[in-house]
């Protein structure tokens, strides 16, 4: 590729970004889609891929004695120090990346290349598994009140609707595009959510062109075509998901908010979540209370409640709530559903980008803890999906329209997102998910006050691939192998049955199913310790390194192992940094506190039962 | 009508336990502000009655109890058996039987084999309280010991007890070096010389090295216990202020610095294999504290019920923690109680940390520190009662109380603190005490203003999975396990 002007240094360190004494030595690729780095250690050759689409920002600092410090922060909230001596190939590095990470036409991307090995039909299958004219459907619609309109059929009226857009039957095209020209990028109100139980419905739009006192009658008639479409009810509210001061200051732009005077029988309601800038400061500040080096509870908390961030959740998580009162309903989440949201990912005005998807993932995460039973979907669901949403490997998250993506023949030249989870789908079920319990049956009512302090710091996904940070068992991953293993149990004692029922009839000795028991209850004995991960003390004191120790560090030895299992699991490469499907490599987890990385080198850590408990 | 009196006693020390208003849950009568004053007045005078054989448990006789069960479940003697199975360095001690040598210690302590009771005894000169070193925690794997004691009482003109550096200097062997984690700071340590106390200095005790490991206690401790629920309780405080109030409680730094500390006595011992003092000043509060909850993190056997019962039993009742003064009044206290303070509510929280970072490693659940927390400041049981052993044989406590024990461990009470997920664990678990890791025990103090049936629900459906997978086989229960022992892609699958 052009772009690269130095595919491959040598000597290049990683650095841990706990213990700075851990940095592995190795050698840098830079390829058409990965940055690649192989460790020499000859054991392990272990490697980590990140995808040039995954980068957020790199930043050269000032060279030091040891060579030239690169910083590699991604989108998946990854970060990556290397040290590489030179400083011309510093800077080339740094030069090429800048560029491939910033990629200008959509071709670039990595979804356009990424072959999963799957026919045109398994392709197109793909696409389909997510389709919105059945999600309406599911709704109840087309029905009495709404009704599919082919107004928009060549992207005539707003080139940022789909072709299909859901509006009240009494609303004629005249009046849809009356109001389309009184509003921001010509969104005019369209059905986005349907309650068939009670009529409600949700509509979303841009703001009008109000400015200080324009108004226009065909708007006026859509919000009244819109309030009749619910017979039962004899107001409209409209919600400015703005705070109030900013939505006044756009009237001098011309544009601005609806007047109540104008508007018959409307509710005019301001919710206050910030703008996309605030947010991404706050997202921004969050970060690096993330990467500080280990603070303190003080700096924590300080540096969180800075960052803003919980604050602006819980708006959101508030506005939510006001909307609906009625928010989510079951299937409205379940798989694949409703994850259409659009993400650039191409070089642009970096003031356009912003953390709105990152927000609603984790909403979704907060409302998960607060109802432990309500989702069918896992935490690893959303990570994932947060994470594909910036790898930029499958197309569903590219363009910023439908039009873009038909132009882009994004079906035809590149793979869905969906159709890869659905695959995996096993590894992302809630094991305490039931279609029939109570939790799933209809509305959840979050917390709102007093228990404000609900909402928590998500470190599974800001501090994700600190893996020592985290719970060291996974309570859903043990649940879900009890599941399958009750639900194989039930097989096999079905079969066994039968089999028993076969035998007796047969007048047969059934030594076959007791020596298949004792078998049984020898694995038993073997159980004990596989459900703890093995885990290695942090720096708890740098005393301890002043004092002389008996033997010598068994650090390495422990975090080796650990990395082996790590490479194990590379069978999922969504688990890891890099994501690349065929590759099957290492990725940047087991850097973490737990994985021995920190551990003092006088250490002498020589546990027996963690290398047994490893080596098995 | 002493019993009735009591009875009242106990409500209004409940009442006045924190967030126990709001609850209701405790099925008595709840005082009203506006009671009249005459009677607001006896119940008050009655609430802090002093004489602890006046109280509630003396008087509370359920009727499937027997008085006497319970008291005796985990005799020092047979914590000793364990150690003198594998080493005879260590015997135990009656020397203390009519507590003459230490007041705050049990009759029965573990000490060094080569020492005799004489030098022993002079030791205790040296120390606050008389709390001579003794053996906390025998750590199997490589025969290092946890041992704990109060400060050496140095004075200013740096006095030293030969008795002591022979009692200290025998836990080593020739060339050994080991740890003093002193829970104070090293400027608190030096000016504890100025009362009568101090810290053990390098030149007399030359093997040891000591490290300074500042734990809050006391007063402060307090405050922040008082500040956090007050902040919890405040429905006024918004999203952008809770941070900083919660914060500026610094609960949170309290138990991120007692883990930490008590991770580092277990590093000493496992990793660096080194023996280990932890002393503060008096050695009744944060030293129970580290010493009780490295047992946690190091044996597997602190992780059970009836283990961890043992734990508590020896390393706080028996060990000497002033329950009594220090679990008086919980947060809602307008009496400024000059003795009280939360030392064993932040241990539950530590020990709540580490059931949610290894949620398959405890055998208990959370339902079990809830209620030992509700004991510990109220309770029917006689457990609880007293500073020592020493007051608790005067008080007979033994003989007229109900132990907490026997009734938690009645099978259908005792299964209602069981973790569903529990499997035996071997291992050590080491903690992350990254501020990012450390959260607010929710259960704890939000338990009267959070509704908990979704939580309680998902607890619900954890039980019915894992009970479910029992119905079928109950032999194989646990061969998934092993199943994914054997088979390494699975087995990964349960580490990501």
């Amino acid at each position: 590729m052009e772009h690269i002007r130095m595919p491959k240094v040598e000597n290049v360190r990683l650095l841990d970004r706990v213990s700075s004494r851990k940095a592995a030595l190795g050698t840098l690729y830079l390829t058409a889609t990965h940055v690649i780095f192989v460790e020499n250690a000859s054991e392990t050759r272990k490697e980590t891929w990140v995808l040039h689409s995954q980068i957020s920002s790199i930043e050269k600092q000032a060279t030091t004695a040891t060579g030239c410090p690169l910083l590699i922060r991604c989108k998946n909230f990854q970060v990556i120090q290397l040290i590489i001596p030179q400083e011309r190939d510093c800077h080339d590095v740094y030069i090429s990346l800048i560029r491939l990470a910033r990629p200008v036409r959509y071709e670039e991307l990595y979804c356009f290349s990424f072959n999963p090995k799957l026919d045109k039909e398994e392709r197109e299958q793909g696409w389909k598994l997510v389709d919105l004219n059945e999600e309406y459907n599911r709704m109840g619609i087309p029905n009495d009140y709404w009704q599919i309109s082919d107004v928009n059929r060549d992207y005539g009226v707003c080139d940022s609707y789909p072709t299909e857009v859901y509006v009240p039957k009494s609303a004629t095209a005249h009046i849809i595009v009356g109001s389309s020209k009184f509003r921001s990028r010509r969104r005019f109100p369209a059905l986005s959510y349907y309650c068939k139980d009670n009529n409600a419905s949700i509509c979303r739009s841009s703001q009008p062109l109000s400015g200080f006192s324009a108004r226009c009658l065909e708007d006026e008639q859509m919000l009244q075509a819109i309030r009749k479409a619910n017979p039962g009810s004899d107001f409209l509210y409209v919600v400015d998901t703005r705070p109030k001061l900013n939505a006044m200051a756009n009237r001098a732009a011309g544009k601005g908010y609806e007047n109540e005077d104008n508007y018959s029988n409307i509710k005019f309601q301001f919710i206050g979540i910030e703008n996309i800038h605030v947010m991404r400061n706050s997202l921004q500040k969050m970060l690096e209370v993330c990467e500080l080096k280990s603070p303190s509870m003080s700096d924590f908390l300080w540096g969180l409640e800075n960052s803003g961030w919980l604050k602006h959740i819980k708006a959101i998580m508030d506005a939510g709530i006001f909307i609906a009162k009625v928010l989510i309903e079951k299937d409205w989440i379940s798989f694949g559903h409703k994850f259409n949201h659009r993400y650039g990912n191409l070089d642009g005005d970096p003031k356009e980008i912003s953390p709105v998807i990152d927000q609603f993932i984790e909403c979704v995460w907060q409302l998960m803890e607060q109802f432990p039973c309500a989702f069918e979907f896992n935490e690893r669901f959303l990570i994932h999906i947060q994470h594909h949403i910036y790898s930029c490997q499958f197309g569903n998250f590219l363009c910023n329209s439908q039009k873009e993506r038909r132009e882009l023949k994004i079906q035809e030249r590149t793979y869905s997102l969906w159709a890869h989870l659905w695959k995996n789908r096993a590894d992302y079920l809630n094991p305490l998910y039931r279609s029939n319990h109570s939790q799933t049956q209809g509305t959840l009512y979050p917390q709102m006050a007093p228990c404000n302090f609900l909402y928590k710091f998500w470190s599974g996904m800001y501090n994700r691939f600190e893996k020592g940070l985290h719970p060291r068992q996974s309570v859903t991953d043990y649940l879900m192998a009890v599941k399958e293993e009750t639900q194989q149990l039930e097989e096999e004692l079905e079969v066994l049955g039968e089999r028993l029922a076969n035998l007796q009839k047969m007048q047969l000795n059934d030594n076959k199913i007791q020596s298949k028991q004792q078998d049984r209850s020898k694995q038993l004995g073997l159980s004990a310790s596989t459900n703890s991960l093995a885990n290695t003390p942090q720096e708890y004191s740098s005393d301890l390194k002043s004092f002389p120790s008996r033997s010598p560090s068994q650090g390495d030895e422990d975090s080796a192992l650990i990395l082996t299992q790590d490479n194990l699991k590379s069978s999922d490469p969504d688990l890891s940094a890099n994501s690349d499907q065929e590759s099957g490599v290492e990725d940047l987890s087991c850097r973490s506190p737990s994985g021995g990385g920190c551990l003092p080198s006088e250490d002498s850590g020589k546990d027996s039962d963690e290398a047994v408990c490893l080596a098995v | 009508m002493p019993a009735l009196a009591c009875s009242w006693d106990v409500a209004t020390r409940r009442e006045q336990g924190w967030g126990l208003q709001r609850g209701g849950r405790w099925g008595r009568s709840q005082l009203s502000p506006c009671a009249p004053a005459p009677i607001f007045a006896l119940l008050q005078a009655l609430s802090s009655v002093d004489s602890v054989m006046m109280m509630y448990p003396f008087f509370y006789r359920p009727q499937d109890l027997r008085l006497e069960e319970g008291w005796h479940l985990f005799p020092l003697e047979q914590y000793f058996q364990q150690i003198a199975a594998q080493t005879s360095q260590w015997r135990l001690s009656d020397l203390n039987r009519d507590f003459t040598t230490c007041p705050t210690y049990p009759a029965d302590v573990i000490v060094p084999a080569a020492v005799s009771d004489d030098t022993l005894r002079r030791a205790a000169r040296f120390r606050q309280g008389g709390r001579f070193p003794v053996l906390s925690y025998y750590h199997p794997r490589n025969g290092t010991v946890l041992l704990r004691s109060s400060q050496p009482l140095t004075g200013p003109n740096r006095k030293r007890c030969p008795e002591d550096e022979v009692l200290l200097g025998t836990v080593l062997d020739e060339g050994e070096r080991g740890f003093i984690i002193d829970t104070r700071s090293a400027q608190a340590a030096k000016q504890a010389r100025m009362t009568g106390g101090g810290t053990e200095p390098k030149s007399s005790y030359p093997q040891w090295k000591r490290l300074h490991r500042p734990l809050e206690r006391g007063r402060p401790l307090q405050e922040s216990f008082i500040k956090l629920v007050e902040a919890c309780n405040d429905a006024s405080l918004s999203m952008d202020r809770w941070l900083s109030r919660l914060e500026s409680c610094r609960w949170l730094s309290h138990v991120k610095a007692a883990l930490s500390t008590a991770c580092l006595a277990a590093q000493c011992l496992d990793r660096e294999e080194a023996s280990v003092l932890v002393h503060g000043a008096e050695g009744t509060d944060t030293t129970l504290l580290v010493t009780a909850l490295a047992q946690v993190i190091l044996d597997p056997g602190c992780r059970t019920v009836v283990g961890f019962q043992g734990l508590l039993e020896r390393e706080w009742i028996e060990a000497g923690h002033p329950f009594h003064l220090r679990c008086a009044r919980s947060a809602y206290s307008h009496a400024r109680l000059k003795q009280e303070a939360p030392l064993f509510l932040l241990f539950l929280d530590c020990v709540w940390q580490l059931s949610r970072q290894f949620p398959f490693s405890l055998e208990f659940g959370e339902s079990l520190l809830l209620t030992l927390f509700d004991n510990a400041y109220a309770s029917d049981y006689g457990t609880f009662l007293c500073n020592n052993e020493k007051e608790r044989c005067l008080c007979k406590v033994k003989e007229n109380t109900h132990s907490l024990w026997a009734w938690l461990n009645q099978p259908e009470e005792k299964k209602k603190y069981l973790n569903p997920l529990y499997s035996h664990n071997p291992l050590v678990i080491w903690p992350s005490v990254e501020p990012q890791s450390i959260q607010l025990w929710q259960g704890l103090f939000f338990r009267w203003i959070r509704p908990s049936q979704y939580l309680d629900e998902a607890r619900a459906e954890m039980q019915r999975l894992v009970e479910g997978n029992e119905a079928p086989a109950k032999e194989s229960a646990g061969s998934r396990l092993s199943r994914s022992l054997s088979d390494p892609a699975a087995r990964t699958e349960n580490e990501r």
